[in-house]
């Protein structure tokens, strides 16, 4: 029986469950005269459909995740043994064999008859195991909804039950982000131990040289210390600070004379435009830097006779300090609109014109908050992946200048990932390296971006 | 600024305060003048780069929303065809006889193979589509529109230029007096690109289309929308609502908070490592890349669902428990009504950032060229920013007409589901 169907079989016996419960209660409630129900009615058919159908989906996920290994361990035994196969990688190679001669992406005449005899094994099992799991989630199924029908009584308080349950899925559903988290540092943790354990750390953080193409061939691994990161790094801050310098002034002239200057009307209106800005997607800004920008900066620097890579650091930036621009204003505007009224009352009251209350009295105020609004926009421009995969280099060169090609760490990830690659070689191993640097990079920044703002901000009132 | 403002005292000492402030005060109100000059000049080149970067997409894109054919007369010659099997009828013979027909000078073999590649190798499904459906078409000799080649449709909208000399660009001198002879008898002619929206992804420019991308992105927001949703909501119910204050419930707000920030190609690799490598979901599926995009857009939902209750008063919250309802009770049957357009929106704008997010996806192998439109969620799919990716690194000219066309589809699209969390938004929002 498929897994969709025995699901909602499983599903409709549920809900069968809870309308058998529904009408008990009621039954019950009509009959009793002296005691009433503990619970409203419909809560003891929602406790037995909950009784029906949790215990028998668990056992079918249980048995998912416990019997597909199980089987493929079973069928390989015999192949392994008879292959003389010892080594866990040749192993791994052989089930990956299996699994797609049994997904039936691979043509069954290029294959070893041992291992087409293996996957006829599994499917055979397979096929038994699917059986006895139906039978033994439904027997669960109809057991729970049994149990729980006959249990159904005046006293039994339902309510609870059921909340509790419902509290408890609140729970996991809420600890989730923690696992999230957990899930995102341990798989770029275990992939970056792998990688470590070929390239030492200290070529990788100090290292000059980035050709990661190198690797490839066995005789180079690690000792030829092309995987060192500097070159990257360089790049992606390079990239990142042109970002910045387009979109800090702007970002942060354009909060200050929407909050203080403009009116109503044209805050109104200008502000959904700029947020706009924020809401096109990177890769329509990527589209823009490789085919607009970059030759347009590219004829620029000829016609006044300076050599402008195709792909140069400058294209990829700017257009990245546009895409920031929004970014920096709307969370200056929120800062500055935070700092109360009297501050600026007390200035004008002095005399200050309003471009000074703004420079002496409001931007200070406002400092914390703002810094941190640019460190969170500094990890957007390091952690932003398709403008400079589109518009900036892919070689590696430990370059200050603006106008030659630059690579970033977000490019690099793309580009050792993306394609079909053996899984432990070092070069696609460096690219969940990266992506622990990248990770760690942008959450101190996060960090101390909030840090900043919550220890420096001025209390007022 | 002390120092020449203490001399500027001294000098002036005698004339009074008032004479002192008056003196500065056309210096003061330039600098006022300058400064709120370049305030709303930030703002014009914000808008600037805005205008900027939506007409370039405009003119660069909105041709390919018209499409060059060519009339051919096709004989449908009996010979050519099996009663019985259709389908597999040499088709392209017909369409290089009709079109060699038109060009009778062309004698010699290379001249010969330069006039049919005037016609795109999909005029022969075309031919193969007519017939099986009308088989009486057999026989007979009909004018029939056939798609022109990608190179074609590029020289006549004039993006091949003429001016350049011959072996710069990809129609020689003698295709292109051919085209004009074409053009000239009124065998030429642009109509709408239907084709752009039909089909799916092709090495042939003029006949790549978006509709297998815009199905993958559906069936991906699709997942992404039935994970995220539920789960956000419930997280951000048990967040605001039952979470008790302590270093647990702090742990899990901080790490959502961070997680909203972290970089989305992270979440990318998250799900290589664990949904491909670990539990071996098949590649490329839209089923991953709903699982990875539900990661990325989960703390978006949580964040905009934790706002939405919050603004629930607490008078709503106090009346229901005053008159008996459970805490549960209070939640599910008043405070979670009254939150849910909050909620809704939040989701609506997590599903637009999911909807423009591309390299995640690029991790999960979504980047494969894919011509069959995909039909469930676990079969080989592409969204629509991957695809404009893909074809943004194409050389090929057709395909960066195609690519803006694209991006056109695809910023309506962000329009439309933006407009309609405002809507929904003015709609639903109370003020408490």
């Amino acid at each position: 029986m498929s897994l969709p169907l025995l699901v909602t079989l499983i599903l409709l016996l549920s809900s069968l469950t809870y309308w058998l419960g529904c009408r008990r209660a009621f039954m019950l409630a009509r009959q009793s005269l002296s005691g009433k129900l503990h619970s409203r009615p419909y809560y003891y058919g929602v406790l037995a459909g909950l009784w029906c159908g949790l215990p028998s989906l668990a056992v079918v996920v249980v048995w998912h995740l416990a019997a597909e290994p199980l089987l493929i361990r079973m069928a390989m035994d015999g192949v392994a043994a008879a292959k003389g196969i010892s080594s866990p990688d040749q192993a791994n190679l052989l089930v990956n064999d299996l699994r797609n001669l049994v997904a039936g992406t691979m043509m069954a005449h290029k294959v070893d008859p041992l291992i087409q005899a293996a996957a006829d094994q599994y499917l055979g099992m397979r096929r038994i195991s699917d059986l006895a799991l139906a039978t033994v989630a439904l027997s669960t199924a109809l057991a729970g909804a049994c149990l729980l029908l006959k249990r159904i009584r005046p006293t039994l308080r339902a309510r609870n039950q059921v909340e509790r349950v419902i509290k408890v899925v609140l729970t996991l559903c809420s600890t989730l982000a923690v696992f999230i988290t957990i899930g995102i540092v341990l798989s770029v943790l275990l992939e970056s131990i792998r990688f470590f354990q070929q390239v030492s750390p200290t070529d990788f953080l100090f290292g000059f040289k980035w050709s990661p193409q190198m690797a490839i061939r066995a005789d180079q691994t690690g000792s030829s210390g092309s995987f060192g990161a500097i070159p990257v790094l360089v790049g992606t801050f390079l990239i990142s600070g042109i970002a910045m310098v387009i979109a800090v002034p702007l970002g942060l002239m354009s909060a200050i004379y929407l909050s203080e200057y403009a009116g109503a009307r044209f805050r109104a209106a200008v502000k959904p435009l700029l947020e706009i800005l924020a809401g096109v997607p990177t890769v329509v800004y990527g589209f823009f830097a490789a085919l607009v920008v970059a030759p347009a900066i590219k004829d620029l620097g000829a016609m006044v006779g300076l050599p402008v890579a195709s792909e140069s650091a400058l294209a990829a930036g700017l257009v990245m300090g546009i895409m920031i621009i929004p970014f920096v204003s709307s969370l200056s505007d929120d800062v500055i609109n935070a700092v109360p009224q009297s501050l600026r009352d007390g200035s004008y009251g002095l005399g200050a014109t309003k471009s000074e209350t703004i420079k002496l009295v409001i931007l200070p105020a406002a400092l914390p908050g703002i810094v941190g609004s640019i460190l969170l926009a500094v990890s957007r421009a390091i952690g932003e992946t398709m403008i400079v995969v589109m518009a900036a280099g892919m070689a590696a060169n430990l370059t200050f200048n603006p106008f030659k090609a630059a690579t970033t760490v977000t490019v690099q990830i793309v580009t050792l990932l993306v394609g079909d690659q053996e899984f432990d070689s070092p070069k696609t191993l460096a690219a969940f390296a990266l992506g622990l640097l990248l990770f760690i990079v942008t959450l101190a920044l996060n960090v101390i971006a909030l840090y900043v703002v919550r220890k420096y901000r001025e209390e007022y009132e | 600024m002390n120092e020449e403002k203490s001399g500027q005292m001294n000098e002036l000492g005698d004339m009074g305060a008032m004479a002192w402030v008056n003196a500065g005060l056309t210096a003061r109100y330039r600098r006022e003048r300058r400064f709120k000059f370049f305030g709303l000049a930030a703002i014009a080149a914000s808008l600037m780069f805005l205008v900027l970067l939506l007409g370039a997409i405009a003119i660069k894109g909105y041709t390919a929303f018209r499409q060059t054919q060519i009339l051919l007369d096709i004989h449908f010659a009996p010979a050519v065809f099996d009663v019985h099997n259709l389908a597999s009828a040499n088709y392209a013979a017909l369409v290089r006889d009709a079109t060699l027909s038109l060009f009778p000078q062309a004698m010699d073999r290379q001249d010969r193979r330069a006039a049919i590649k005037l016609v795109s190798i999909g005029a022969a499904y075309q031919l193969q589509e007519m017939v099986t459906r009308k088989p009486e078409l057999i026989g007979a000799t009909k004018p029939i529109w056939v798609l022109a080649a990608g190179e074609v449709d590029m020289f006549v909208k004039g993006h091949i230029s003429r001016d350049v000399t011959e072996n710069e660009r990809r129609i020689s001198d003698k295709q292109a007096t051919w085209i004009d002879q074409l053009a000239a008898s009124g065998r030429l002619r642009q109509t709408f690109n239907a084709t752009f929206f039909q089909a799916g992804d092709s090495r042939e420019s003029e006949l790549a289309g978006i509709r297998g991308a815009v199905m993958g992105s559906f069936f991906t927001l699709a997942v992404t929308l039935a994970f995220s949703f539920p789960i956000g909501v419930a997280a951000a119910v048990y967040l605001e609502e039952f979470a008790p204050k302590n270093r647990w419930a702090d742990l899990i707000e901080v790490n959502i908070n961070n997680l909203a920030a972290v970089p989305s190609i992270v979440f990318g690799l998250l799900g290589l490592a664990v949904f491909l490598n670990c539990m071996n979901l098949p590649r490329s599926a839209s089923l991953v890349g709903g699982l990875v995009l539900t990661l990325m857009t989960l703390p978006t939902i949580i964040i905009a669902s934790r706002a939405s209750l919050r603004s629930v008063p607490s008078s709503i919250r106090e009346a229901a428990l005053g008159i008996g309802a459970s805490q549960m009770q209070t939640v599910v049957h008043h405070v979670l009504p009254l939150s849910m357009p909050g909620m809704m929106t939040g989701a609506i704008i997590g599903m637009a950032r999911a909807l423009g997010e591309t390299a995640p996806l690029l991790m999960i192998g979504m980047v494969a060229f894919i011509v069959d439109v995909p039909r469930g969620f676990s079969d080989p799919a592409t969204v629509l920013p991957v695809q404009i990716y893909l074809w943004a690194n194409n050389p090929e000219r057709a395909f960066v007409e195609r690519t803006a066309a694209a991006i056109m589809v695809l910023l309506l699209l962000l329009l439309a589901i933006n407009a309609s969390a405002v809507l929904l938004r003015n709609k639903f929002e109370r003020r408490w």
